[in-house]
């Protein structure tokens, strides 16, 4: 797991991110998910150097960070499996695999696995309708899944 | 030897079903038959039930090869990419092909999306060009003439919207397009992005000289990885070959733009809450008026419009409003790509004039289910859209034409259903994913979906005296919610229920128990 960010690292690279987007045009998304990309989560420390950044109020920053389904406000597992549950992969069976990695991971929505540190989050639709069920795992995304399929990605990345 | 020119696509859909292996692949062998490649990273054609989908070319007459897995390769490479088990024959003659009309995605599929050269050779930026010689007003009348309507599915006229920033006095106008595709059944946007990115930048360029702004963004969904990779790389391309910048191509016009990304809220799909997350709030909705184009993002005059929308501008400026005009059906004018998923043979993107039936499409050009299995249902317009039972599949695909029948076309994706999907269950779902997505601003919305989960869970515990209840509360719901999340989510749990009545009665109990 991901430990939290020391206090002088933290600021030392937030006012970094901050000065890369002094120039934005409503800035807060894009700082968000830099922050995201540099610790792998939203560290509750960020928000109010963040707020004081953009001359905001604390509550504002809070409020979109957990807004945003993407947005974490803890770390997630070593990897990220985020499965199709919208309609069309519904169709193609989604639900059978949804059940299948659950069952693999010992998890429900939003939990990590004790092996392998995976963290299964659902998705709202990836734009592969056509060829689904479909996944994202670790921002990779792949259709057409069955369960040997998914068996062989976990195995992949030890779970 | 002369050089063999293969395709190999880079569509998302591709790289998830192995293109990058095959990719691999061919280049490996090539190189152990000291074979000279070329090898083309394009878009996906849109047969999706065929990818990876490999081309060669040929006395310039592409041929194709699907769907081909790393394993396929050498057997390929034996039969000298003539006669194989895999061989579809020229591509432009295969009949998904040749029944369609493409404009908007004329260039998908069969440019390397990030070529600026290839993208002139097949007829880009001609659209600019001729724009930078005419007046806004002009422009305003070619946009009304073309019929173009939103595509994201409000059907709103485009040239009108347009007009309305145009006539607005402001120091700073912007175009903003709407990538945040999050409808299930929808993947037009993606393709378009991923297969032909410099028709954005061009359409958003007109719009931007038209109506006098110099700044555009592209909000993009964090779930697309591969399209905002792509985006970027063209706008890279476009600022750097004077396409975008101080100086549209060399004229006295500057417009620039960038992509920001989504952070995983369907909501932002409508236009005011996107307009609140691209200014770093909460993705809440706003009361219109006002309306975005007198007061946007930042407050400013601001057109928002659909990637699809966008991307069919420079095909109206290129070939004229009257040739696009001329495709369609009564007041749905020019052609709409539609994307044919969920249980269906031959799923893909299919662009066509508007008028074609819900069940050609259904039966004839999507193949039936994949399953083989009789077909129960048909979403169309993603999560807010009507089930369509087969008695109504000879509705003519147009705006007035869906809503006549108590649909929409939404963004034009077509999700189709065999006959044992639950149809209580996807009511249930419905209200369960505007419960997980609503944005909590109106009542209605927030709580109605809550209570709509519930209403649903006893009408599966056979308590069918819920049944009122439920049809009260999507009554209440579809009146009264402030936009489309909670006004339309009534669509799927209504026609669910209406056409589909067996499925809510499946454990229907005594009234006496």
């Amino acid at each position: 797991m991901p430990t939290p960010p020391a206090p002088a690292d933290l600021e030392g690279r937030l006012g970094a991110i901050l000065a890369d987007h002094a120039t934005f045009e409503g800035p807060l998304l894009p700082i968000l998910h830099a922050v995201q990309a540099e610790w792998g989560y939203v560290p509750p420390e960020a928000l109010p150097i963040i707020a004081e950044g953009l001359n905001i109020s604390r509550a504002e920053v809070h409020g979109v960070v957990s807004f945003y389904h993407d947005f974490r406000e803890e770390p997630a597992g070593r990897h990220m499996l985020k499965i199709c549950r919208a309609e069309a992969c519904q169709a193609r069976g989604g639900q059978g695999i949804e059940a299948a990695a659950k069952a693999r991971l010992g998890v429900d929505w939003h939990g990590t696995s004790s092996k392998g540190g995976v963290t299964l989050e659902p998705v709202y639709c990836l734009g592969l309708c056509a060829n689904g069920p479909a996944m994202m795992l670790d921002g990779r995304v792949v259709a057409r899944v069955d369960e040997a399929r998914l068996k062989s990605l976990l195995e992949e990345v030890d779970a | 030897m002369s050089k063999l020119k293969i395709y190999v696509p880079r569509d998302a859909a591709a790289l998830a079903v192995d293109a990058e292996k095959v990719a691999e692949a061919v280049m490996a062998e090539a190189k152990i038959r000291e074979i000279e490649v070329e090898l083309v990273r394009n878009g996906s054609r849109g047969m999706l039930w065929l990818e990876p989908m490999v081309e060669i070319e040929r006395d310039g007459v592409r041929h194709a090869f699907g769907p081909v897995t790393p394993h396929d390769v050498r057997a390929l490479f034996d039969a000298d990419w003539g006669s194989h088990a895999l061989a579809l024959g020229p591509t432009e003659e295969i009949e998904w092909m040749k029944r369609q009309t493409r404009l908007t995605f004329a260039r998908v599929g069969v440019i390397d999306p990030l070529s600026l050269d290839a993208y002139e050779a097949h007829g880009g930026l001609k659209g600019l060009r001729r724009a930078l010689e005419m007046t806004g007003a002009a422009m305003i009348d070619e946009m009304k003439e073309s019929g173009l309507r939103g595509r994201g599915g409000a059907g709103f006229p485009t040239g009108i919207k347009w007009d309305t920033v145009r006539l607005a006095e402001a120091n700073q106008k912007y175009i903003v397009a709407n990538a945040d595709e999050g409808d299930s059944g929808t993947f037009a946007d993606r393709m378009l992005m991923e297969g032909d990115p410099f028709s954005l930048i061009e359409g958003m360029a007109i719009a931007g000289i038209c109506v006098g702004a110099t700044r555009g963004y592209i909000y993009l969904r964090s779930e697309y990885p591969e399209a905002i990779h792509t985006m970027n790389e063209a706008i890279r391309i476009a600022r750097a070959r004077g396409v975008l910048g101080a100086s549209v191509l060399g004229s006295a016009f500057a417009y620039d733009m960038e992509v920001r990304v989504g952070a995983g809220a369907y909501v932002c799909g409508e236009e005011t809450s996107l307009l609140n997350s691209l200014e770093g709030k909460r993705g809440v909705v706003r009361a219109k008026p006002p309306l975005p184009a007198l007061e946007g993002f930042l407050g400013k005059p601001t057109v928002v419009n659909n990637i699809i929308s966008l991307g069919t501008v420079p095909v109206i400026f290129e070939k004229g409003a009257a040739h696009y005009r001329d495709f369609g059906l009564g007041r749905s004018r020019g052609t709409i790509p539609i994307q044919i998923a969920g249980n269906v043979k031959f799923g893909g993107l299919f662009e066509t004039a508007f008028g074609t039936s819900l069940g050609a499409l259904v039966d004839e050009i999507g193949g039936g289910t994949e399953t083989g299995r009789p077909v129960k249902a048909v979403q169309v317009g993603g999560p807010l859209g009507a089930y369509f039972p087969r008695s109504k599949f000879d509705t003519p695909f147009g705006y007035e034409e869906f809503d006549g029948e108590g649909g929409l076309i939404g963004h034009a994706g077509v999700v189709v259903f065999d006959d044992t999907a639950d149809m209580l269950g996807m009511a249930r779902f419905a209200m369960e994913f505007c419960a997980v997505e609503s944005c909590g601003k109106c009542t209605p919305c927030r709580i109605g979906a809550v209570r709509g989960v519930e209403t649903v869970d006893r009408i599966a515990r056979g308590d069918t005296s819920a049944i009122p209840l439920l049809t009260d509360l999507c009554d209440t719901m579809k009146d009264s919610s402030l936009c489309a999340l909670g006004g339309f989510t009534p669509y799927p749990v209504m026609s669910a229920l209406t056409h589909f009545p067996d499925d809510f009665h499946a454990n229907a109990k005594e009234a006496a128990e």
